[in-house]
């Protein structure tokens, strides 16, 4: 692998920054169960990262990890230079880590205006007293993030849902709803679990292009799990694969696709 | 044909996001108040006061404060009337403590005190849900209407254990005891529902109702991305607490002008008020207006039409009355789950296209 410690430039041209996101020797036990363990890498500023591994290899674990949903049991987490302490996932949030979920985790009963405004619930600042009266302060607040909030709809053009309760609409916008929610926090870094899961062809070229387009245009930090083996190799700049809780590859596809753990893991091995 | 949205423009946010974004709605609205505000009290009277408008006013309150727990923030409470009594005997230790202040000041006062007793019985919320908590909620319920039994302070040491509301006025309007004049009864509950109403759709619209309303769909994905589960949760019950106080505190000092507490504030109440938010349509202010004013109305129209209209004996028709609005709200329910808030939306949403649905 060759060196990146002050970052690389991409095959196709994209700087690549610093290390956004460290974690140190990651461990995840739940009782006897080891879900991940002693895991190290980083993400670095503006790339694309992709977790691979087969079924129950703890990628979604470590995603849980990096949003704070999970306590590591051994191993730090460095985020923009500096360890994490403790702290709850609403606070991981405020950091400015944003993500999508596996099973699309939406909320069914408000629409999809409102699900894409909930997302930058961390930057409303107004007060109770002042939304009670609705005046003023509120509702300025609220019209400079509702412009915010429609550029997002804008560009993952989904205009003509705005006023829809989410959980009427099909399973494809749902998802790009839900990429949205998570857009709408401006995170520095983005989170995506399984982002195409479940999706056809068309459905998964439309949310690739979109997973690229926010890279691009919002240089937003950008890790996901996926596994659409194809789709993997095409988007991301790094790969991190995982088996067993371990980590068993490290580096670009192209690395990772000739390393023989990972061929192994994959295609299984012959014992005798 | 009535009902269009066609050529009725926004050219801004903050008009795409008003109450009544369709003109004919917004006018329909000021029409409404016009009728609540200008007419009713020149023309109501003692009957209509105190069997129809006050109780629908001051259940209605209680229904938008319970709503809000239940309907937007997703926690079921079986504490209503539990919470009411707390108004209603803040508001009267508050009058007799303060009898030189407002009474309007004892209400809102006693609306504060019951938004603290409500976050305090609200912290159990934090760890148990649904089932969990509607029985933590029950037990609330059973104490408080105990603890205003047992304890004489709170009624002042009063032999008959009843408090009794003396005479205040507004602006010089007796509103409380027994010199009331039923327009004056009517016309502070419709004030005080008003405000109610209004700061509840405000408080629903912006981020602290998202954050409630994402914490009822959602709690887990609600606190990754950045809500306060603590903070959402313990909102809501000051808030609703404050509603419903409010409420309690109407309810015994204009409406009932004396109380006893396992009487007036029973676990039947918080029955009704639950009820009242289930048929008019959880989530939903309108839906709340909508239940108080069916569950007010019906019994009210039922007694009428049988002892009146077909010459029934009172007792039978009472028992009659109780089924019959038992059954309603079986069908009711089955008929049309989401209440009758979802049947004025589905309502509308014909009218739109009516009489050319194509």
């Amino acid at each position: 692998m060759n060196d990146m410690s002050q970052g690389y430039t991409t095959a196709d041209g994209r700087k690549i920054g610093g290390t956004l996101m460290e974690m140190k020797n990651i461990t995840l036990r739940f009782g006897g169960v080891v879900a991940i363990k002693d895991i190290s890498f980083d993400i670095r500023e503006g790339e694309i990262r992709a977790i691979i591994g087969p079924n129950g290899a703890g990628k979604s674990s470590m995603l849980n990890v990096i949003s704070g949903f999970y306590i590591p049991t051994e191993g730090e987490v460095w985020f923009r230079g500096e360890r994490r302490p403790q702290m709850k996932p609403y606070q991981v949030a405020q950091q400015g880590i944003a993500r999508t979920f596996q099973n699309i985790a939406l909320f069914k009963g408000m629409s999809t205006l409102d699900n894409i405004m909930t997302g930058r619930m961390t930057m409303m600042k107004t007060g109770m007293a002042a939304q009670a009266l609705w005046w003023g302060r509120a509702q300025r607040e609220e019209d400079e993030h509702r412009e915010k909030v429609e550029k997002i709809i804008d560009f993952l053009e989904i205009q003509h849902i705005r006023k829809t309760p989410v959980g009427r609409l099909p399973y494809g916008l749902q998802k790009r709803v839900e990429l949205g929610r998570a857009l709408a926090a401006e995170p520095k870094l983005l989170l995506l679990d399984e982002p195409m899961a479940g999706m056809n062809v068309e459905e998964k070229e439309d949310m690739s292009r979109f997973i690229l387009d926010v890279n691009d245009e919002f240089g937003t930090t950008i890790a996901l799990i996926e596994h659409d083996m194809g789709v993997v190799m095409d988007l991301s700049d790094r790969v991190v694969v995982m088996d067993y809780g371990k980590k068993i590859g490290d580096g670009t596809p192209d690395e990772v696709r000739n390393n023989q753990d990972v061929i192994d893991a994959y295609l299984g091995v012959s014992h005798d | 044909m009535f009902y269009r949205e066609a050529g009725d423009f926004k050219t801004s946010y903050a008009d795409d996001s008003q109450t009544f974004p369709i003109k004919f709605d917004r006018w329909r609205y000021y029409v409404v108040l016009a009728v609540a505000f200008g007419v009713i009290p020149l023309v109501v009277n003692d009957y209509w006061a105190s069997s129809v408008l006050v109780p629908f006013l001051i259940y209605a309150i209680a229904a938008i404060g319970l709503n809000i727990l239940t309907g937007y923030c997703g926690q079921v409470s079986l504490g209503t009337g539990g919470f009411m009594a707390v108004g209603a005997y803040a508001c009267y230790k508050l009058m007799t403590a303060f009898p030189d202040i407002n009474i309007v000041f004892h209400v809102l006062g006693a609306g504060l005190i019951t938004a603290g007793v409500g976050v305090l019985f609200g912290l159990p919320s934090l760890r148990i849900k649904g089932f969990y908590l509607a029985v933590a909620t029950l037990a609330a319920q059973f104490f408080l209407v105990w603890l205003f039994n047992k304890v004489p302070w709170f009624y002042n040491y009063s032999a008959s254990g009843q408090i009794n509301a003396a005479e205040r006025t507004v602006l010089g309007v007796p509103v409380t005891g027994p010199n009331t004049e039923a327009w004056a009864q009517y016309m502070i509950c419709l004030v005080f529902l008003f405000a109610v109403a209004w700061v509840a759709r405000n408080l629903t619209r912006g981020t602290v109702g998202r954050s409630w309303m994402a914490i009822r769909d959602m709690d887990i994905a609600a606190e990754i991305i950045g809500v306060n589960p603590l903070k959402a949760k313990l909102t809501a019950f000051a808030v609703s607490s404050f509603f419903v106080g409010i409420a309690g505190a109407l309810f015994f000092s204009v409406y009932l002008g004396a109380v006893e507490v396992g009487e007036a504030f029973g676990i039947q109440k918080s029955f009704l008020v639950l009820f009242m938010i289930i048929i008019g349509g959880l989530g939903s202010i309108f839906g709340s207006l909508a239940g108080a004013a069916f569950l007010v109305l019906l019994p009210v129209f039922l007694k009428n039409l049988l002892v009146g209209g077909l010459g029934w004996a009172t007792d039978l028709a009472a028992h009659v009355e109780l089924m019959i609005v038992g059954a309603l709200i079986v069908v009711f329910l089955i008929v049309e789950p989401h209440g009758l808030a979802q049947l004025w939306r589905v309502g509308k949403e014909k009218l739109r296209l009516w009489p050319f649905p194509h």
